[in-house]
């Protein structure tokens, strides 16, 4: 029997017991909240703040709080990661610390993950609201964990250590710290499950849970965590990790209170997000323009031959539909209206990670500085629906995979913020988005000289194309949305712990970046085969290929879309032994075939669910491109040179879309423009511009015809019906522009 | 520090002819130029063979101006797209991808929609001189959505303090 491995017992801190109530000023943590709400509903300034008096009058002493206080995060997530063997947390950056008011409002952060710095807020109103300081208990020393996505977090994996700061008998904040775990527990192996469809396949969960005391984890909790997980030695570091940072950033705030005083450090909390409320109302003028903007994304889910479960089996578009109104004032309300309900599968998401997605989305593209913290987020008025994919209210659902909702969405709203930057003539912001950071490899497996379990979780997915902007393409390989510092993470970092999976090649895959004037960033590809092991499932997930998810801007094309290939049964073996070529990537699609004999399993769905591997078999993933700007046909001639020259464009597409012609040598990387040929072909293509289209009216009598025929897809139509039965106003608005009766909806079954 | 960018600036900005250096170093970083807005408009008035003011740059080849007829979009070339009320889109010659073979002609195979979920490519196309204007990427059946709907006073009057140029010129 697996049993965890003690936890050194050491505590240097005594703690003395405290009584209700615990807040500021004898208030209760219940009563400071509604009182912050309040006013702040009441004013629309943060807690009723009318006026920044510590900034105007001790401008030194409050920048230099603000400084410390970011300076302890930082130091303590550069330190803390190195208690982690996750390479996802110790390599890729996926954690990080943030310091919240007693209410639960975000005073400061770190840099890393910061996708979840309203997550953590979000628990710490629930324990707040339940009245954990009279039933729980909140006491000095105290230790709480949450990973349950309906009270405060973005996906199950990730995990939140929260623990509150008390000065004397008052509790002054609280610190949360928070990684991305390696697996955890559930139905299947991996991080970003694509099997479960409800809670209960999910695998752990921490619901507020209080799992220590005098700064000790409780030994019951330790058991049960790490009984529950198929990396117990990952979660126990992982767990020792965000402890450790949030103690180093525990005592950097005792230091600055003891330092400054109670009273002082208080005023500082308050100006601070009254300051981040400021700054994005203040960047909303200067670099946006009032108005309405509109865009939509699509989450297509092709489950139907996939899905394990029967209520999951069927193929669905998640709607995911974005309108910015930006008002006088300089508030922005981001409103999701007609967004589909949640379904049986993983992909939703609930309103906290909804509101980490529109944080991090807005900390790049209008707070690049500043307070950065929950005033930007006070700044904005959403509307999530109630009862929707994007805010289900419904802790049964399954929210493994709430990114698969999430990341469409913003592709929105940068479209629609970029829209703003341009008319401002800010036109080096904008961005047309992103590739989602799907098709990551998952499962794992035993690896036989080891005789021990090894995980597959690489974070390669976080090197996606980025969107292009309107005065640059965009950045190759190389962006999450999630986590701005993320990198790839070297093979050999992955191979340290996917022992059984070595990597065969990565290459820059072609032809997958966006068109246009700006092309988008590349994605790429890889080939990873397995070895020396047995018990081997690896599945292939998100950002199906059977549709796309967004759009290019003024002219630019989506990115192309993903596929998947594996090859089982392969005469790999034989190969190595006689020193023949084996697959390195499989561009152009089929090229991969070439090197290999064996089953070799193809489809443009993008994923597949977990499957069994033997060794040799071999496993194919990309990475997407990103989203374009611009006609093509503006595209200089010398970029798509260099285009082909650096194998981000093959010269038959160059040809195709951009009217570019000439002849690669192969061996030098070096293309010759025919300028005659060329010429001609972009004639050509201006000639089937005008040969090709029909006007408005032609293209929406035919349109219509098709929905009054039912002439669109089978998941389109779920994703119709399913929006019309939760959204009058968004079914009104689809008939009043079909100029449908009012009686029209989609057939389902 | 780019709290002043000139006009040759500006103008590189929209040729796209600043070097990844220029852009890190002069026009990326906060703060940026509060004449920024104005310069544009001005450089790209100057490019146009029209003289109505150009109120707001909506993408690189439309703009919405001021016309004796009241606010409506217009393209570089002088195509005009109806009132600023509408969507511009009405306005565009649309053609629409959606086989395999319309979809191949842009992405190499197994990286094209699968044709079953029947997602369409709508390029919005500018009737007169046939520049794409904007691609749409969306199922069968969805609406065709309105980008942006400026407001044009709110921003020109609250947010500069002064009228929009069509209110004082002519």
């Amino acid at each position: 029997m697996s049993k965890p491995e003690d936890t050194p017992e050491t505590t240097d801190r005594a703690f003395e017991k405290v009584q209700p109530p615990i807040g500021w000023d004898n208030k209760t943590l219940r009563e400071m909240l509604e009182e912050t709400e309040q006013r702040t509903a009441e004013t629309g300034r943060y807690a009723g703040l009318d006026e920044l008096s510590m900034k105007e009058e001790n401008p030194f002493k409050y920048e230099q709080l603000f400084s410390q206080l970011r300076g302890a995060l930082v130091s303590a997530r550069e330190t803390a990661m190195h208690v982690s063997a996750s390479p996802i947390v110790r390599e890729i950056g996926e954690l990080c610390f943030q310091v919240y008011t007693p209410e639960g409002d975000c005073v400061g952060l770190s840099t890393g993950i910061i996708v979840h710095v309203h997550t953590g807020s979000l628990a710490i109103k629930y324990m707040i609201e339940e009245d954990y300081e009279h039933d729980r208990g909140i006491q000095p020393g105290d230790i709480f964990c949450n990973n349950d996505n309906d009270l405060g977090n973005v996906h199950t994996t990730d995990v939140h250590t929260l623990v509150p700061i008390f000065h004397d008998d008052e509790l002054i904040a609280w610190v949360d710290g928070v990684t991305h775990q390696v697996d955890i527990g559930g139905m299947t192996r991996g991080h970003d499950q694509l099997a479960s469809t409800t809670r209960y396949e999910d695998g752990l969960y921490a619901t507020c849970e209080k799992i220590g005391e005098e700064d000790e984890i409780y030994q019951d909790w330790r058991d049960r965590a790490q009984r529950s997980v198929r990396t117990p030695m990952y979660w126990d570091l992982d767990e020792k990790c965000r402890l450790a940072g949030c103690h180093m950033v525990r005592e950097a705030v005792m230091d600055m209170v003891d330092d400054v005083g109670t009273d002082t450090f208080k005023q500082f909390m308050r100006e601070a997000v009254e300051e981040g409320r400021q700054t994005l109302n203040s960047r909303v003028e200067e670099r946006l323009f009032p108005g309405t903007y509109r865009d939509a994304s699509f989450m297509p889910v092709p489950f139907e031959d996939e899905a394990w479960k029967p209520s999951a089996k069927q193929n669905m578009i998640n709607h995911l539909p974005v309108e910015v109104r930006i008002g006088e004032d300089g508030g922005i309300e981001f409103d999701m209206e007609g967004a589909s309900p949640p379904g049986p599968h993983p992909y939703n998401c609930a309103e906290g990670a909804m509101e980490g997605g529109l944080w991090v989305s807005l900390t790049q593209c209008l707070l690049h500085d500043g307070k950065v913290n929950d005033g930007s987020y006070i700044a904005v008025d959403t509307n999530y629906p109630e009862g929707s994919i994007v805010n289900p209210q419904d802790p049964s659902l399954s929210y493994h995979t709430s990114w698969g909702s999430l990341m469409p969405t913003y592709n929105a709203f940068w479209k629609n913020i970029s829209r703003g930057f341009f008319a401002r003539g800010f036109r080096e912001e904008i961005v047309t988005g992103y590739s989602e950071t799907g098709d990551p490899v998952q499962g794992g497996g035993k690896y036989e000289p080891m005789d021990d379990y090894f995980p597959v979780s690489p974070f390669e997915h976080s090197c996606q194309g980025l969107g292009a902007s309107a005065v640059r393409d965009g950045l190759d390989h190389g962006y999450a949305m999630w986590n701005p510092e993320s990198d790839m993470g070297d093979v050999e970092e992955w191979e340290l712990i996917e022992w059984g999976l070595p990597y065969l090649s990565r290459q820059v895959k072609p032809d997958t970046a966006g068109h246009g004037k700006y092309r988008g960033g590349s994605g790429w590809e890889g080939i990873r085969v397995v070895q020396d092991s047995s018990d081997v499932s690896l599945y292939k997930h998100v950002v199906p290929g059977v549709g796309f998810t967004t759009s290019g801007m003024s002219g630019g094309y989506p990115n192309a879309t993903n596929y998947s290939l594996r090859a089982h049964d392969t005469d790999l073996a034989e190969r190595f032994e006689q020193q023949k070529p084996y697959p390195t990537g499989d561009s152009p699609p089929g090229s991969f075939d070439e090197d290999i004999e064996g089953d070799i399993e193809r489809s443009t769905k993008g994923l597949y669910f977990p499957e069994e591997f033997e060794n040799y078999d071999l496993l194919h993933y990309q990475m997407g491109g990103g989203p374009g700007y611009g006609d093509p046909l503006d595209r200089p001639i010398e970029k798509l040179k260099e285009d082909i020259e650096e194998g981000f464009y093959t010269p038959e597409v160059v040809e195709r879309v951009y009217g570019v012609v000439g002849t690669l040598d192969e061996d030098n990387r070096e293309f010759t423009v025919d300028e005659a040929a060329t010429e001609q072909a972009r004639e050509q293509l201006r000639a089937e511009r005008r040969a090709e289209t029909v006007d408005f009216e032609e293209f929406y009598d035919a349109e219509r015809a098709r929905i009054r025929e039912g002439d669109v897809s089978e998941p389109a139509e779920w994703m119709y019906s399913g929006v019309f039965d939760i959204s009058e106003e968004w079914a009104d608005s689809f008939r009043a522009f079909w100029n449908l009766d009012d009686e029209f909806t989609f057939e389902q079954e | 520090m780019s709290t002043e960018t000139d006009q040759d600036q500006i103008e590189k900005l929209i040729d796209g002819k600043l070097s990844w250096e220029e852009l890190r170093g002069d026009v990326l970083p906060d703060p940026k130029d509060p004449n920024r807005f104005e310069v544009t408009r001005r450089v790209l008035q100057e490019r146009v063979d029209w003289d109505d003011p150009i109120l707001v740059p909506l993408n690189d080849h439309l703009f919405v101006v001021g016309t004796d007829d009241g606010r409506i979009v217009k393209s570089e070339c002088g195509h005009e797209f109806g009132p600023l009320d509408d969507n511009w889109k009405k306005h565009c010659q649309i053609r629409v991808r959606e086989s395999e073979a319309e979809m191949r002609e842009l992405y190499p195979e197994n990286m094209t929609p699968d044709p079953d979920w029947e997602f369409e490519l709508r390029e919005f196309f500018c009737p007169e001189c046939y520049t794409l204007l904007d691609v749409d990427a969306v199922p069968v059946g969805y609406p065709v959505l309105k980008p942006f709907d400026p407001d044009v006073d709110t921003f020109y009057e609250e947010w500069q303090g002064r009228p929009a140029p069509d209110r004082t010129e002519g």
